[in-house]
């Protein structure tokens, strides 16, 4: 109990006296969350939109993968980008690793099939309500797809949150492909860690809150801006 | 506008899991009437029109329009018995049809404009369509499926559980379009509705066209016993 009144009094000191160092690990953890965000949501919104509304022959064999990959354990994502962007891997000539892009790359690999599975159901729901009318109007797919995206982004909006949630609450890959440099690759959850490790748990505390205000702070942001629960919406 | 648009079926069946849905034989869809599709349920109203519209798939037989398929599609509007709303407002479901299209913002404008006061939704422009009270969706459905002027309209069912004011705007609506030029031809369980609006009546049964003539002649001498019995209120089977 002492530990987590400590924690409290240190998030709030570090938050009022705008803590220098905590400034800028907030402030890369957003840059790493938000971008990979982007990202996933660039594939991950269309893609999910697209399984849908298309029929093919592998489509149950695809949609049970991207559930599957749901559950993809962090770790084993960042010891896979870690050995492709290592200087003996594939992409090793490029220089990513330990760099904010290598944790950018984990965390899109994480968070995509999250948006795009949550994406998939939404527009499932969507698409069937809407199905004889969009073919009635000889829609073309792209048409549909749009048509859905647009009018499902409610949802759309829910299922982009939940992958922020993952990717701004993830330290496993990004622990590994990242290395936690001060000052380089240092994020929240990475920090989290290591003052833990130390024993210093008042700060860890301090950091953890800190975090769960970051997250908080983001998601309301996104539905008072986008106006989820106006009156005459949906 | 151009000439009316022909469909025509030849040797059409539908078969869903083993069972004849529907089995007309040769059918064309011509001419500038108001048709009526009678018949119990299961008899394969539903699916006549969505065969004759092009979305649903026949398992033998052909589907031939008088047009190119894409200018036949585009000449043609579906409304279904339970109308299906946009997530949007008012205004947007009305301009979707023509938005589609691609049609000029300004248009698109004027035409929603009049096409909600035809259809007494002109204060209503803002509200969420899916908000709507079942009359006034289905109304909605109606407008937005004539603002494209379509040549064909196929209607399933448009006044079922409507109260007799909503189906009286609704039937005003559709002798409107057919009066502009619009071949109409919808499925009804409503007797006093097909009456009232017919020009030629089609009576289904088991999927076959069982009866098929002018309104005038089939209501006052069926030539089939099921027919008959059906106008006098019998169940048939």
């Amino acid at each position: 109990m002492n530990d987590i009144w400590t924690g409290l009094t240190s998030a709030f000191w570090l938050i009022v006296t705008a803590d220098a160092d905590l400034i800028e690990i907030a402030l890369r953890s957003l840059q790493v969350s938000v971008s990979a965000l982007l990202i996933a949501a660039c594939v991950a919104l269309p893609f999910g939109t697209w399984l849908a509304v298309r029929r093919f022959r592998f489509r149950r064999a695809t949609i049970a993968t991207m559930n599957a990959l749901m559950g993809l354990p962090p770790v084993v994502v960042g010891l896979i980008v870690y050995m492709l962007l290592s200087r003996s891997g594939p992409f090793g000539v490029f220089g990513l690793l330990f760099t904010p892009t290598a944790m950018i790359i984990a965390q899109v690999i994480i968070i995509t099939p999250l948006i795009a599975s949550i994406t998939h159901q939404a527009m499932r729901e969507l698409w069937a309500e809407y199905h004889d009318l969009l073919i009635s109007l000889n829609t073309s797919r792209s048409q549909r797809i749009r048509t859905l995206l647009w009018d499902g982004r409610r949802a759309l909006l829910t299922a982009t949150l939940a992958g922020f949630g993952r990717a701004i609450g993830e330290v496993g890959a990004i622990m590994i492909v990242g290395g936690n440099i001060d000052h380089a690759t240092r994020v929240l959850t990475t920090a989290i860690a290591l003052e833990t490790g130390k024993g210093d748990f008042a700060l860890a505390l301090g950091l953890g809150f800190v975090l769960i205000a970051l997250a908080l702070l983001v998601n309301y942001l996104t539905h008072v801006l986008s106006r989820t629960e106006r009156e005459g919406r949906w | 506008m151009t000439a009316p648009m022909t469909i025509s079926l030849t040797d059409a069946k539908v078969v869903r899991r083993g069972k004849t849905i529907l089995d007309v034989g040769a059918f064309t869809l011509d001419g500038a009437g108001l048709s009526i599709v009678l018949g119990p349920n299961g008899s394969g109203k539903t699916t006549l029109l969505k065969v004759l519209h092009g979305v649903a798939r026949l398992s033998e037989g052909t589907l031939d329009w008088s047009v190119p398929e894409d200018a036949a599609r585009r000449a043609q509007a579906y409304v279904f018995q339970s109308p299906v709303m946009l997530r949007r407002n008012v205004r947007q479901n009305l301009a979707y049809p023509l938005q589609l299209l691609k049609r000029p913002k300004a248009e698109v404008a004027v035409k929603v404009a009049d096409w909600a006061a035809r259809i007494g939704l002109a204060d209503a422009l803002d509200r969420p369509a899916p908000r709507l009270s079942g009359g006034e969706k289905q109304k909605l459905a109606l407008g937005r499926a004539l603002i494209r002027q379509p040549q064909v309209l196929f209607l399933d069912e448009p006044c079922a559980n409507l109260d007799g004011r909503s189906t009286r705007e609704i039937e005003a609506l559709l002798r409107e379009a057919h009066a502009s030029g619009t071949r109409i031809i919808m499925s009804t369980h409503d007797l006093g509705q097909a009456r009232r609006l017919a020009t030629d009546v089609l009576f289904l049964l088991n999927g076959r066209i069982h009866e098929h003539g002018a309104a005038k002649e089939i209501f006052a001498a069926p030539k089939h016993a099921e027919t008959r019995a059906f106008f006098q209120g019998d169940i048939v089977e």
